[in-house]
């Protein structure tokens, strides 16, 4: 749907007035500032945060975890969905394991991850990469097995190899759903890193939101929250970018961006 | 209505040695009570540089026939040949252009047309040259890079054509290409196609459930029954090459029309 800037500026005004509704009520209410601040004292925190220059080192912290993470996380997804994808007797044996995995809540392993990795940065990798993992492979799966049966025939017809029918179909067909899944794997690599985080850590974004919390400092804690949806916001655009560049031909996922996803229902 | 099915008179175009040679041709779709006879035992061949049209109502198996001689699809009993040797698998030699253009979103009209030159290992060089010489032929010319949500259905159904006609297959095999085009589209691409035949001299077989089409295109014509799909007729068109529209409008070509209808429809009645 097509929107001109008068509704651009009303949509400025409506989050405006939900702030304004919010500050008012915390002031009528007389909320508390440990149960919920105001976005005045909010946005304070969060000025006062920046000034001491608080969050770049944890900022940097949880990036890294993130992306270390998303890349070792996707790697072993995109290799072993390709496995399953194309030998059905791989996916015989793995399905079960799979399944189990998929509907376990993976974040419920990350205490044993600290168990096993210790407190620092390896720990925190591995966690988002276990959180990362599984859309990626899914989307891998159902992308490379979606080719239609035509172009399979099409390639047959011209005595492809099975090497040249997943080069030259499988894998670009299957780019729409991997692209997918990337971006799915980028949220669920930054919330394995943050979860990570909380229960124990030396530096991120969510040891500090954990520290905050023991001195009840409830307005840095939101402050924390805006800063890792904008965190959210700016990974997933990157990743949003480079399918742009590589599925030009792609015109079917402008449209719903989670269309292709065969993990709508992923479980963390 | 002649009740015999002859053997086409060796035209200019043709040889005596038989392309494409189908004897007691069956296939079976699945096993034993559950399993559906999609053909039942078809016999025909088709003579070097012969434009076969093969016509008959949907389901009827046709598509099944050009899988099975594209050596997609194993028959079940009977034989298949392609110049004296059994059809076993696919082979290079063969250009097939399929129901839906199936082209490839990720790749432009060159990279399309270039598909069997990639799979196949050949000069790239030279290929491009040819592709870009029959996109010209198709009337594609300055589309080499664009890619297919650009063009429009009978674009793209060219496209497909060309890709089929790149790897100089001797045989090429089309099943309904110009199905799902409009009806003046069609007619021209009829024209065009014939065109590239006669500059190409191949050997093909066409497969459509348009009754004009099968008999403006055809040397012969073999019309297919269904359940399970037989031949039921076979002959020979005899107009002069080549064929301008308005051969449609004329005694002979409505005398050939009625009798692909009469053996699409043995029991009398109209077929509209
Ligand atoms: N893969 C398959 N498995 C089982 N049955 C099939 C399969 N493909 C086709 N059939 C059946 O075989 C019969 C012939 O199908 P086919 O596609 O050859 O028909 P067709 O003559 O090409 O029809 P149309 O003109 O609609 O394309 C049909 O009854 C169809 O249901
Ligand atoms: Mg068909």
């Amino acid at each position: 749907m097509r929107r001109g800037p008068v509704s651009f500026v009303l949509r400025l005004l409506f989050i405006a007035a939900l702030l304004g509704v919010w500050e008012w009520a915390v002031v009528f209410f007389q909320t508390p500032a440990y149960i919920v601040p105001a976005p005045s004292s909010i946005a304070y925190a969060m000025y006062n945060g920046i000034a001491t220059n608080l969050y770049v080192g944890h900022i940097g912290a949880t990036v890294g975890e993130t992306l270390l993470g998303f890349v070792l996380g996707c790697a072993l997804a995109f290799v072993l969905g390709t496995i399953v994808a194309l030998s059905r007797t791989v996916e015989y044996y793995l399905y079960p394991i799979i399944i189990m995995f998929q509907a376990m809540p993976k974040v419920a392993l990350v205490p044993l991850i600290l168990v096993w990795f210790g407190l620092g940065l390896t720990s925190k990798v591995i966690s988002a990469a276990l959180v990362a993992f599984f859309p990626l492979m899914v989307n891998t799966i159902v992308g490379l097995r979606s080719a239609d049966e035509d172009r399979i025939n099409l390639m047959r017809s011209l005595s492809a190899s099975r090497w040249q029918i997943f080069r030259m179909l499988q894998l670009p067909n299957a780019m729409p759903y991997i692209f997918a899944g990337l971006e799915i794997a980028m949220i669920f690599a930054l919330i394995g890193a943050i979860v990570a985080e909380l229960i124990s850590a030396e530096r991120g974004l969510g040891m500090l939101m954990q520290s905050m919390s023991f001195t009840m400092d409830v307005a840095g804690q939101f402050s924390i929250l805006f800063i890792l949806s904008i965190l959210g916001l700016i990974l997933n655009g990157l990743v949003t970018l480079v399918r742009r560049q590589v599925l030009f031909w792609d015109t079917s996922r402008d449209a719903d961006a989670n269309e292709q996803s065969a993990t709508k229902g992923e479980v963390l | 209505m002649d009740a015999t099915v002859e053997r086409p008179p060796p035209t200019a175009y043709s040889s005596v040695k038989d392309v494409i040679s189908v004897r007691r041709l069956s296939l079976k779709y699945g096993r034993g009570a559950a399993g559906l006879l999609a053909l039942s035992d078809i016999s025909f061949s088709v003579a070097d540089g012969e434009f076969i049209v093969v016509v008959g109502p949907s389901g009827c198996g046709k598509s099944t026939l050009l899988k099975v001689l594209a050596g997609l699809l194993p028959q079940t009993e009977g034989e298949a040949s392609l110049n004296g040797t059994p059809i076993k698998g696919s082979r290079r030699d063969i250009g097939v252009v399929f129901q839906s253009p199936v082209l490839f979103p990720w790749r432009s009209v060159l990279g399309n047309v270039m598909l069997p030159a990639d799979v196949q290992g050949l000069d790239q060089a030279r290929m491009q040259q040819r592709a870009l010489d029959l996109l010209n032929l198709v009337g594609l010319q300055g589309f080499e890079d664009r890619y297919p949500r650009e063009l429009s259905g009978g674009m793209q159904q060219r496209v497909g054509i060309v890709r089929a006609l790149i790897h100089d297959p001797a045989i090429l095999l089309m099943d309904e290409p110009f199905g799902a085009l409009d009806a003046m589209t069609r007619e021209t691409m009829n024209v065009e196609l014939q065109r590239i035949w006669m500059e190409r001299r191949k050997t093909v077989l066409f497969i459509t459930h348009s009754t004009a089409e099968a008999v403006f295109l055809a040397d012969r014509v073999i019309v297919m029954t269904s359940r399970p799909g037989r031949i039921g007729d076979e002959f020979a068109v005899d107009l002069p090459r080549p064929r301008k529209l308005a051969v449609m409008n004329t005694e002979a070509f409505g005398a050939y029309v009625k009798r692909v209808r009469a053996a699409l429809n043995p029991g009398g009645g109209g077929l509209d």
